[in-house]
């Protein structure tokens, strides 16, 4: 087990280089940022050729990603045109995105799980029927919708919530942001959970543990649900790096200054530090996300051992 | 035992014949699985023609089935139900509502909603099967083969999909597809897979780590089953009820993802017709025109509604707990 | 399960933070008599000389004045740190500096506050996106040179005379020259800008009528009152807080829920219902900004002769007026010629410049387009970039009035550009080979600048390289002019080669619109659409 992880931990350092060298190199190809600095106007030569120079854009790209790797290893991520350290930019977007990862997660997990044994255990009832309705819903009403027009009736008809998060971003501020972003994820879950409990509650060990004249409350929490889990947890691990960089959207709607507010700012403007240096800690969170997930298999089903 | 020598009468309708614990537990050891009756005739069948069986005969996967094979129909000769130009738009009407023999009303360019409804089946239906069968197949294979052999397999193929995990879709939009300026379906169903296949692999690759485990597979392993058929006969039955369900709503969520690809410029072009341009385009004026976003997202909440019966349907008769 | 039990308490303890929040209200700051408004991230450090686009020009005109400020409401250059400026050949200025000035930090304000700022914008080594402002000035070749390092330090052009006065000469006549001098490039800076840079850069010191109280990059800045602000335009409320927004129309819902007082940039799809939801809280009035699809003149495809009736009747071909009522209920206006209704008579602006060729005939249009041959290639593509200001829609509404002109529903299609960046690469890189968006946002409300930096030969922002030699000796006739009607009239004649030769399709002139909440009064907008902050009263 502990050697499991550590051999997982060092496969960090290949998928590091790997992706900084891939997103590298794909900011490389969306050509020279340096022009649109100088918004309707013309950029002038002489200034636009300082800048890049300035930027090691001028270098060929091999060098520009040694020197920029070399900076990294000191700790310095580069900086973004405005000024800022990408350092700095990402100490204050990250907390605020895991906040509202957190939040989505929470919600999809308790909501999808809920309603997915619901309707898992009730196939074809009422039940059954409405979650698939919502599935449909919430799978066809893009965020962007959802997203507005929640914002509307809690922040301005009802007045329940302020509909912008403020730049703390405290966590009941990240509540209905969070729950649009888990809106499509909670369809997965609520679906895979359903499909899941639906097969299991056929399978002998339940019928044992029916005979057994176990409670049924037992039944459910500890024999079904448990090895119904897997493939929602394999869901989730894949779901918390999609939520924490893809939350562009539901960010920009609830105004939240995270992760992929500046990841999108640094994509269109075409800022190689900053896009780079997000995407390498998301990468590392998918590698850890995955890591719980798999340690986590080990924990449903004894049976799944690692070396 | 996965090879079901059962007769096939014994079709359960989706809830009929499962076993419910809401119900009591006096009724559930009643109803039970059904008891084995008749006698085999001839030579086993296999698990999939099993189910193929099974399939025909589930009135799910027939409704399912028909609502499909009508949007292929419309996708193909739309002009079959409707037969205007979805390019011919008037400005003046405006996101006005519905007229007649305008039953939908006209989106924000004027143009007639329901023609363009019908129209836009082509492009999202394409998009739509095209890249979940494209992603399930190339996730499915590949974390099926990471799942199942696991070791440095396993840590290749997983790593590799971790880094495509990585791309952030709207600079992976920008780099692979703004190159692109035929406005062709292909490179987005393309863009779509080398996306979407990731995830799908995570999926199979629990899926199939979970199966492996169990008795019947160790078992087929001892008694000597080579790789393949493990995998095929054994394995592939079993792990396939999470990918099916992750895909089904894939489907609709690539069939959206075109639309965010249309609304950073990268996605289908005019004169290409599809919903998800429709629907991000309706979005904004949500507040204005209702209308705009309910038919185009409603064609698209029935197609995902047909694949997630169908998806259901299949897993189900692929299930030999349910015989 | 000791799991559920737990996800049962976050679901508790979320809940009572929902209803917590909701009885709470929003957790919004600003003290009585400070305006809560509506910003965007500036894309740029805010060095004056540095930035060149709204958000971070509307912080720089709170806490610049220049010698020159341009009328909130008219928009005619005045004098404000000036206090004359004189020339008896359009060539050699001198500048005369009021009394009284000083800096926030104290600092009393110079001819040589002036001309080191001046020279710090124009050195290369500095990098100032504006820095082509000062190209006017003699010697900006040295200090600035096309390539290679400078060979000088300072502009040769600017001489300091005493405290108050200093000297300008030219490197052509530009008669209207003083009146670009309200544009925030030509600001002072004190001697801590050029001691402390990094320091000034966090907290900028300047000396207008606010100072800045904090800058936290990326989300807001505060600003509050300077009480011993010396202009007469005295800020009259206690201080504007700038919140960044990344959507506005996250911003006007903010303004609906009472949590924000002013949004300068209503979004289109809010404009039916602002009426219904603000009321006469609603400012929609013309801007210095205009649209144009600019036609690649370097393409032959595009220039051979007989291609200005093509040209032409691809104007005649765009419904100005229903794009500007369904698209922009209004917030846009039919173009007529190449300039803006902004500049007013004395800058300018004459109605109608732009003759027949501007107004919707789709008949005509037809049969223009037929007889210069015929679209190139028998289809056009239109392009923009799509990132910024929801360009597709109005690009959609193009191309369709288009086809519906010529009856042929492939004739145009639009070509969606994901980033700025990538657009301006291509336009610069002459590789548009159809025409593509051009936007214009006046720096000074002078004629000359909607025309002398597009339309010249080889102008910096000539991006179709269209050129004729009689534009050019007009603009170069109206800018030897020794008075502002004589050089106006020959810019107005310049704009007459625009409407025969059609270099560009000019499409609507953008207006400036604002919604504010019932806590505010006397709001408005100056013509660069940016709101007049200090003349906002709050209470």
């Amino acid at each position: 087990m502990g050697r499991y992880v550590i051999r997982r931990l060092l496969q960090m350092i290949p998928v590091f280089i790997g992706s900084t060298f891939l997103i590298f190199f794909m900011v490389y190809t969306l050509g020279d940022p340096v022009a649109a600095l100088f918004g309707d106007k013309a950029p002038d030569p002489a200034t636009a050729a300082r800048i890049r120079q300035e930027l090691y854009l001028d270098e060929p790209l091999w060098k520009q990603y040694l020197h920029y790797m070399g900076q990294i290893l000191t700790g310095d991520f580069g900086t973004a045109f405005n000024g800022q350290k990408v350092t700095e930019l990402m100490s204050n977007a990250f907390p605020v995105t895991l906040r509202l990862t957190l939040v989505a997660i929470v919600f999809e997990i308790v909501v999808g799980i809920v309603l997915g044994v619901l309707s898992g255990l009730r196939r074809g009832r009422s039940v059954d029927t409405s979650v698939l309705l919502l599935t449909l819903v919430v799978v066809s009403i893009p965020t962007f919708v959802s997203g507005y027009v929640l914002q509307f009736l809690f922040g301005v008809k009802w007045g329940l919530v302020p509909p912008a998060v403020s730049p703390e971003a405290p966590v009941d501020e990240l509540i209905l942001p969070g729950v649009v972003l888990g809106l499509t994820s909670l369809a997965y879950v609520t679906r895979l959970t359903r499909t899941s409990i639906a097969e299991n509650s056929r399978a002998d060990y339940i019928r044992t543990a029916v005979a057994k004249g176990l409670p049924r409350r037992r039944i459910i929490t500890r024999h079904l649900l448990r090895n119904s889990l897997i493939p929602v947890v394999t869901f989730i691990g894949t779901d918390v790096g999609a939520l924490m960089g893809g939350a562009i959207v539901t960010e920009r709607i609830f105004n939240i200054h995270g992760v992929g507010y500046q990841l999108f700012q640094g994509i269109l403007r075409q800022n190689s530090p900053t896009v780079v240096g997000f995407v390498t800690i998301l990468v590392i969170v998918f590698l850890l996300a995955n890591l719980l997930v798999d340690l986590l298999y080990a924990v449903l089903d004894p049976r799944i051992r690692y070396a | 035992m996965p090879e079901s020598l059962e007769p096939q009468d014994a079709i359960t309708p989706a809830g009929g014949g499962a076993m419910s614990l809401a119900t009591s537990e006096a009724e559930t050891l009643e109803k039970g699985p059904p008891p084995s009756g008749g006698v085999p005739t001839g030579r086993p069948r296999s698990l999939w023609s099993d189910a193929w069986q099974d399939l025909r005969r589930n009135p799910v996967f027939v409704v399912s089935a028909l609502i499909i094979v009508f949007l292929v129909l419309i996708a193909i000769w739309p002009e079959m139900i409707a037969s205007g130009n979805p390019l011919q738009c008037d400005l003046a009407k405006a996101q006005d509502g519905s007229a007649p023999g305008h039953p939908f009303g006209y989106d924000a360019q004027g143009c007639d909603v329901y023609t363009r409804t019908v129209h836009g089946a082509r492009a999202s239906i394409t998009v739509g099967i095209c890249a979940t069968a494209g992603a399930t197949l190339l996730g499915s294979v590949l974390g099926g083969l990471a799942g199942f052999f696991g070791g440095w397999w396993d840590a290749l193929l997983s790593r590799l999909a971790d880094i495509f995990f990585g791309i952030p879709i709207i600079l992976g939009g920008l780099v692979f597809l703004s190159v692109v300026t035929s406005g062709s379906v292909w490179p987005v169903v393309g863009f779509i897979v080398l996306l979407g296949w990731p995830q799908i692999s995570r999926i199979a690759r629990g899926a199939v780590v979970t199966a492996r485990q169990n008795d019947y597979v160790q078992a087929a392993r001892a008694l000597g089953a080579g790789n393949g058929r493990m995998l095929l006969r054994h394995i592939a039955p079993n792990a396939v009820a999470p990918v099916i369900v992750v895909a089904t709503i894939a489907l609709g969520t690539y069939i959206a993802l075109e639309a965010t690809l249309s609304f950073i410029g990268v996605g289908l072009k005019p004169p290409t017709v599809s919903w998800g341009i429709d629907i991000s385009n309706a979005s904004v004026q949500i507040r204005n025109a209702p209308h705009m976003l309910l038919w185009p997202a409603g064609a698209l909440s029935i197609t995902v509604l047909a694949f997630i019966m169908l998806g259901d349907a299949v897993r189900d008769a692929l299930d030999p707990k349910l015989r | 399960m000791r799991g559920v039990a737990r996800a049962r308490w976050v679901v508790c303890a979320l809940s009572v933070a929902l209803v917590a929040s909701g009885c709470g209200g929003g957790g919004s700051s600003g003290g009585s008599g400070v305006v809560r408004a509506s910003w965007g991230d500036p894309q740029n450090q805010l060095e004056p000389a540095n930035t060149n686009e709204v958000q971070g020009g509307k912080v720089l005109d709170m806490i610049f004045r220049g010698l020159k400020r341009y009328d909130p409401r008219s928009g005619a250059a005045e004098n404000m740190l000036a206090d004359k400026i004189e020339t008896s050949d359009q060539q050699n200025f001198t500048v005369t500096v009021k009394d009284g000035w000083t800096f926030s930090n104290g600092e009393k304000i110079t001819s040589k506050s002036f001309v080191d700022a001046w020279n710090y914008a124009a050195l290369v080594d500095n990098k100032q996106k504006n820095a082509s402002f000062f190209a006017y000035v003699d010697g900006y070749d040295k200090v600035h040179p096309t390539s290679g390092t400078a060979t000088a330090k300072t502009l040769s052009g600017l001489s300091v005379k005493d405290d108050r006065t200093f000297t300008v000469k030219l490197r052509t006549k530009f008669s209207t020259w003083p009146d670009t001098l309200g544009y925030v490039a030509y600001a002072p800076l004190p001697a801590a800008f050029f001691e402390n840079h990094a320091a000034w850069l966090k907290k900028p010191v300047g000396n207008g009528p606010y100072l800045v109280d904090s800058y936290d990059k990326g989300s807001s800045m505060k600003l509050s009152k300077w009480d011993a602000y010396p202009g007469p335009d005295k800020a009259q409320n206690s201080g504007v807080e700038l919140r960044v927004y990344t959507d506005n129309n996250t911003a006007y819902t903010d303004l609906q829920a009472g949590n924000l007082d002013l949004v300068d940039d209503i979004p289109s799809a809010q404009l039916k219902n602002v009426k219904n939801d603000l009321g006469d809280r609603y400012i929609n009035q013309p801007a210095g900004i205009i649209q144009t699809l600019a036609f690649p003149m370097y393409d032959p495809a595009w220039s051979k002769s007989g291609l200005e009736k093509v040209r032409r009747g691809l104007s005649m071909a765009i419904n100005r007026d229903q794009i500007t009522d369904q698209i922009y209920r209004k917030t846009r206006t039919p173009a007529t010629d190449w300039t803006s209704p902004a500049l007013g008579d004395k800058g300018g602006y004459k109605a109608g410049l732009c003759g027949d060729a501007c107004k919707y005939d789709a008949t005509a249009a037809k049969k223009l387009i037929q007889d210069g041959g015929g679209l190139p290639g028998g289809r056009i593509t239109l392009t923009s970039n799509v990132d910024t200001g929801s360009h597709r829609v109005w690009m959609d509404a193009v191309c369709n009035s288009i086809n519906n002109a010529l009856g042929n529903d492939r004739a145009c299609t639009v070509n969606p550009i994901g980033t700025f960046a990538d657009f301006r690469a291509q336009t610069t890189e002459q590789r548009m080979t159809n025409p593509f968006r051009s936007g214009w946002q006046m720096d000074y409300p002078l004629i000359q600048n909607f025309l002398q930096p597009l339309y010249y030969t080889d102008a910096s922002s000539n991006y179709g390289k269209f050129s004729d030699p009689k534009f050019d000796n007009l603009v170069d006739e109206a800018n030897a002019e020794s008075s502002a009607d004589k050089a106006n009239a020959k810019f107005q004649d310049a704009e007459k080669i625009l409407a025969e030769q059609m270099p560009a399709i000019p499409l609507w002139y953008q207006n400036g619109s604002a919604g504010y909440s019932e806590r505010l009064s006397d709001v408005t907008l100056n013509p660069f659409s940016v709101p007049v902050y200090e003349q906002i009263k709050v209470g």
